[in-house]
């Protein structure tokens, strides 16, 4: 095991110098002079030659590759094309922050709706309540965002009056629970999926048949022995989850106004401001890495069974 | 459709083999019916240029914002263009997007690669695998809207450059380009599933005697691979397609809202939906005061992602029965 621990450890590294390297060429690739964005309307050509040579832009792509991933390290991402004399990270910190919140008030959403509930459809096998979640959760987890947003504003915010229809107010406020539904009902699906198939996995073991003959509770064995460990294999698919949530909240924040990552990537697209896009990207990229590492990790050592293969 | 499958390969199974689980498939009727509703969409799409009641970019500003009517089925949208079609034209994007990207990224390149790395393993197989845990590493949505957000400007440009010195036009404006686009940034999110099951597949099989005793009979690496091997790995593609399907739709439905995908004239569900909840400030007023704009392109990209995920159940339990 310890092997396995230190080669991911070895691994993720040159992952992520690969991923940097994929995204910085597609930064060089997009359209536009970067000069020339840099300088506005004082681009004249003299300008752009000498903001060009200031900038770099005339090395060979390893030099400037090799300058970029130094930056990086060093939590430098470069400065921003459109809003002048601005570093990037100093524009994306904040987003990110948002967009962060918002994506932890989901996964709140997604695990105490998810889990539960794919549990108590799997102590349900062979009633109707376990088809009627299953389906139930397959419509939901197939509606799209565009759906469920619309609605959820239309239905709470304009009819109702009990929370605002859009913006942000950090994560203690009613405007969060909009967005957090939205991007977390989905999610809840997939928790609800894995967590039935995986407690119904071990209510057939038969080391629950022995604690329910040894006369225990049907409460003790339901959370310590069954429950406890259909979690397990749900904790790995945590990180999918995650990401997949993360590209669902890019729509959201568009939708209800919240001025987060999506947002700012998007207007980054339109303005053509591409360090700020790719600086957001690889981030992206190096926080989906880390939380599979970390959950990969914590698996072995949660698991004795795979500690010892 | 199944029964159009190509014949299997293997000698102990016959034709009878596709006719059993169309059987077993009919009798899930759930799925059934969602196969029904998916073929009816994408036929929508298919014939949309006949059954389509205006041209999708006439616009009326007399008669904008209007609701369902004889003349207009679904209602017009603030320009006052047709919204019945415009959904079944864009329904057309959906099933071209979906069918090439499936074609190409998918099953041409995710298949022939994932034959290549089981089979050869080494330094085939680690290098393709890296390349693929790369790709991987990005969220896929975000990766998809850089790919789609740097790629544009520059096919955009090549087209261009092709109307110009070939003097053909509507290259551009046809959409050609925003498909060609769209396709490409769907690549990775559909070659590494699909290459990394076929891989998995490969490397049993190879290791299986008829493998072994084709290749003892001096039987060509490239008929090895596409005569005994591929057609073992046929149910698990088809799986696999299934499931996919509904997300790559859902991708260009995201791209195109976001403005990245299909651009105007041309319709899509994306931008539809774009349309009416995420222009900028107004966007709260135009969904409070017409939210019925929305539902139509919002059904049929629902109605077809849950198909797709219900046909995609179906198929696992009738071509896997293994995996239950």
């Amino acid at each position: 095991m310890l092997a396995y621990i230190v080669r991911r450890l070895l691994w993720t590294p040159v992952l992520l110098a690969l991923a940097a390297f994929f995204v910085f060429i597609m930064g060089t690739w997009a359209p536009g002079d970067p000069a020339e964005l840099r300088l506005g309307n004082r681009a004249t050509p003299d300008n752009i030659k000498r903001e060009r040579e200031r900038m770099g832009l005339n090395d060979p792509i390893p030099v400037r590759y090799f300058n970029y991933v130094g930056g990086v390290l060093k939590g430098d991402f470069g400065d921003s094309y459109h809003y002048q004399g601005r570093s990037v990270l100093e524009i994306v910190r904040p987003r990110l922050w948002v967009s962060m919140q918002l994506n932890i008030a989901a996964l709140i959403v997604a695990v105490s709706i998810g889990l539960p509930l794919g549990f108590y459809a799997a102590k349900k096998q062979g009633t109707a309540r376990d088809p009627a979640i299953v389906i139930s959760m397959l419509v939901l987890y197939a509606m799209p965002v565009f759906f469920t947003a619309p609605f959820l504003i239309l239905f709470f915010a304009v009819k109702l009056h009990w929370v605002p229809a859009s913006g942000w107010g950090g994560f203690f406020s009613l405007q969060i629970i909009l967005p957090a539904l939205t991007i977390g009902i989905p999610g809840a699906a997939v928790f609800v999926r894995f967590m039935r198939a995986s407690t119904l996995d071990v209510i057939g073991q038969e080391y629950v048949r022995t604690a329910h003959a040894k006369g225990m509770s049907n409460f003790v064995v339901n959370y310590r022995h069954v429950a406890r460990n259909a979690l397990l294999p749900v904790v790995t698919i945590m990180g999918f989850t995650m990401a997949g949530m993360f590209g669902g909240s890019l729509i959201v924040e568009l939708i209800y106004g919240i001025p987060g990552a999506g947002r700012l990537s998007l207007d980054a697209i339109f303005q053509r401001d591409f360090p700020v896009l790719t600086a957001f990207v690889l981030l992206g990229a190096g926080m989906l890495v880390f939380a599979n590492l970390i959950i990969d990790i914590a698996y072995t050592i949660i698991d004795p069974r795979i500690r010892l293969q | 459709m199944l029964k159009d499958l190509p014949p299997d390969g293997g000698q102990f199974k016959t034709r009878g083999h596709w006719r059993k689980i169309w059987a077993n498939f009919r009798r899930r009727r759930l799925a059934f019916v969602s196969l029904i509703i998916i073929s009816f969409i994408y036929l929508l799409g298919i014939f949309a240029p006949v059954i389509q009641t205006h041209d999708y970019q006439e616009t009326n500003l007399r008669e904008t914002q209007q609701g369902p009517s004889a003349d207009h089925w679904f209602g017009t949208d603030r320009a006052g263009r047709d919204l019945y079609t415009r959904v079944v034209w864009g329904i057309q994007t959906t099933v071209i997007i979906t069918v090439t990207s499936f074609a190409t990224g998918s099953l041409l390149l995710g298949v022939s690669i994932g034959l290549a790395a089981g089979y050869f393993r080494g330094w085939t197989d680690a290098i393709i695998m890296r390349v693929g845990e790369v790709v991987s590493a990005f969220p896929d949505i975000l990766l998809i809207i850089l790919l789609a957000a740097t790629l544009r400007p520059r096919f955009v440009q090549f087209a261009r450059d092709i109307e110009d010195s070939t003097g053909m036009t509507g290259l551009v404006s046809s959409g050609i380009v925003d498909y060609v686009v769209i396709g490409v940034a769907l690549l990775p999110l559909s070659w590494f599933g699909m290459m990394r099951l076929v891989r998995g597949q490969v490397l049993v099989l190879r290791e299986a005697e008829y493998v072994q005793a084709a290749r003892a009979m001096g039987t060509s690496t490239p008929r090895i691979l596409y005569r005994h091997i591929l057609p073992n790995v046929v149910s698990p593609i088809i799986v696999s397609v299934s499931f996919g399907i509904g997300a790559i739709a859902l991708s260009e439905v995201i791209l195109s809202f976001f403005g990245l995908g299909v651009q105007p004239p041309r319709p899509s569900l994306g931008v539809m939906i774009g349309e009416v909840t995420a222009r900028g400030g107004a966007s709260v007023s135009v969904l409070r005061d017409h939210p019925e704009q929305l539902l139509a392109p919002i059904i049929v990209v629902w109605l077809l992602i849950f198909s797709w995920n219900i046909v995609g159940d179906a198929l696992n339990d009738v071509l896997n029965p293994r995996a239950r």
